[in-house]
């Protein structure tokens, strides 16, 4: 019989805690976002797969056909090109292509980026019906970004 | 209606009342479904359904359609006759009790003098239907299910009739309208608060509701007795709950709540406040479902053997001392 009236009045208090809790659950706001509707920012240190920075200053990328992405990428999943032209110094560049679907997302070619022409993208809604869909072409990219 | 003849008007009264009620007993799952499925949302701090219709109020609807389209499979070896008849046994039982409940002063398909021992006596007959699915079925995880059902009604059938009875020795009858007349000025859960709370807990676990659903404990027996069910047969099981849950509160209203009385409670506006408290007391069932986790069976059986039915039986013997003495 020991504890037979505090079992019962410890046990009735928790409940009425726990029902507590989920009403003050009830009336407060709901967190979850519709999501194809509406979206929420995603953090800055998300790693997307990589695109090229815009300079603000030039208008378009900074890159300089170093290779140095292309070269560092253990998975070989960057083609860069590029060709010189009359009156500029370096070279051009003409293509920069990634293969999103062997990258692995290291980020060793943003570290080895000296000029900081590329960074990861916030780009997380990626879903495709064909492999192909995932060979972006970063450099039209940043061109439609301007 | 004291003779047994009845005349045409009882019939067709009877005959509207009956279709009347049987299409209660679906809206009510409807809007019950959706209000389950809404406050859960709530209480996870998420919106639940919100697709089709404003605030997704038309989900349940297509979520029927969509259940009726599916094909009632029967498992190779199960009882085939019996499998079949179990949602069937589950569904008719539970629109009887509606017949006799008191929704106004007016509205009500019928006052008979044993109302309350009707209702308590067709709602018993819910048990048989789930023990029948389970063993039809010829699963072990029905079996399981459905041997917990039995032996946890047995145990908490017991607080239920207690309770009720204390209500009764103060009425001095079990007819419904009967109840709701006597709590004009007082509503019987101040009278009896041992007796109201012992039988709102014990309800919960008759109708197989969480905390107490270990008939259908997902995480130990899949589904519980109706993990083989398909198709119609499944929703049959789910509208008999509802409807089940809405008996019980009804009942709730009857006795402890004041039944159809409140502000402006004519002939029939009463109805209203019947149905307001129903659905509140629903609510708060959803809301307690919500809340607690699933009670382990050795605790189901002490809190009714060692708790419920001593404090039942305290409080009927003290009614009744109080009643022979004034």
């Amino acid at each position: 019989m020991s504890g037979y009236f505090s079992e019962l009045i410890t046990g009735s208090k928790s409940l009425l805690v726990g029902l507590g809790v989920t009403f003050k659950a009830l009336i407060s706001p709901v967190v979850t976002v519709q999501y194809p509707r509406e979206k929420i920012d995603v953090t800055s240190a998300v790693r997307g797969h990589i695109d090229l920075v815009k300079d603000e200053a030039t208008g378009t990328h900074r890159c300089m056909v170093c290779l140095s992405c292309m070269k560092v990428c253990p998975c070989q999943c960057i083609t860069v090109q590029g060709e010189k032209r009359e009156g500029v110094k370096g070279k051009v560049l003409t293509l920069f292509a990634l293969d999103f679907t062997k990258c692995s997302l290291c980020g060793l070619c943003v570290e080895s980026c000296k000029p900081k022409a590329i960074d990861f993208s916030n780009e997380y809604e990626l879903a495709g019906f064909t492999r192909d869909e995932f060979v972006f072409d970063l450099l039209k990219r940043v061109k439609e970004r301007a | 209606m004291d003779t047994m003849q009845l005349s045409f008007y009882d019939v067709l009264r009877m005959v509207i009342a009956f279709v009347l009620i049987v299409s209660l007993v679906f809206i009510n799952a409807i809007i019950m479904g959706y209000m389950e499925r809404k406050m859960a949302a709530k209480i996870q701090r998420r919106w639940g359904p919100m697709e089709v219709g404003f605030q997704g109020w038309l989900q349940l609807i297509l979520d029927g359609v969509k259940i009726i389209a599916k094909q009632l499979i029967v498992p190779k070896d199960a009882d085939r006759t019996l499998f079949r008849m179990a949602p069937l046994l589950a569904f008719t039982p539970v629109v009887l009790p509606f017949l006799v409940l008191p929704f106004s002063k007016s509205l009500f398909g019928r006052d008979i003098n044993l109302g309350l021992i009707f209702i308590i006596a067709v709602s018993s007959i819910n048990v048989l239907s789930i023990f029948v699915a389970g063993w039809a079925s010829n699963n072990k995880y029905s079996m399981f299910g459905s041997i917990r059902s039995v032996s946890q009604n047995i145990a908490y059938e017991i607080p239920i009739l207690l309770s009720l009875l204390s209500v009764v020795l103060v009425t001095h009858t079990y007819s419904m309208q009967g109840i709701v007349a006597a709590q004009g000025s007082i509503w019987f859960c101040l009278v009896q608060p041992v007796a109201c709370i012992i039988y709102l807990i014990s309800a919960t676990a008759e109708t197989n509701r969480a905390p107490f659903d270990l008939p259908e404990a997902e995480s130990e027996l899949t589904a519980g007795y109706h993990t083989e069910y398909s198709g119609f047969g499944f929703s049959l099981f789910v509208i008999a709950e509802y409807a089940n849950m809405f008996t019980v509160c009804a009942v709730a209203t009857v006795l402890f709540f004041g039944g159809w009385h409140g502000p402006f409670s004519g002939e029939y506006l009463g109805a209203l406040w019947f149905l307001l408290k129903v659905f509140l007391l629903m609510l708060i069932m959803v809301w307690v479902r919500w809340t607690y986790p699933r009670v382990r069976f050795d605790q189901l059986m002490n809190l009714a053997w060692k708790y419920l039915i001593p404090f039942s039986l305290v409080n009927l013997l003290l009614t009744a001392l109080i009643v022979k003495c004034i």
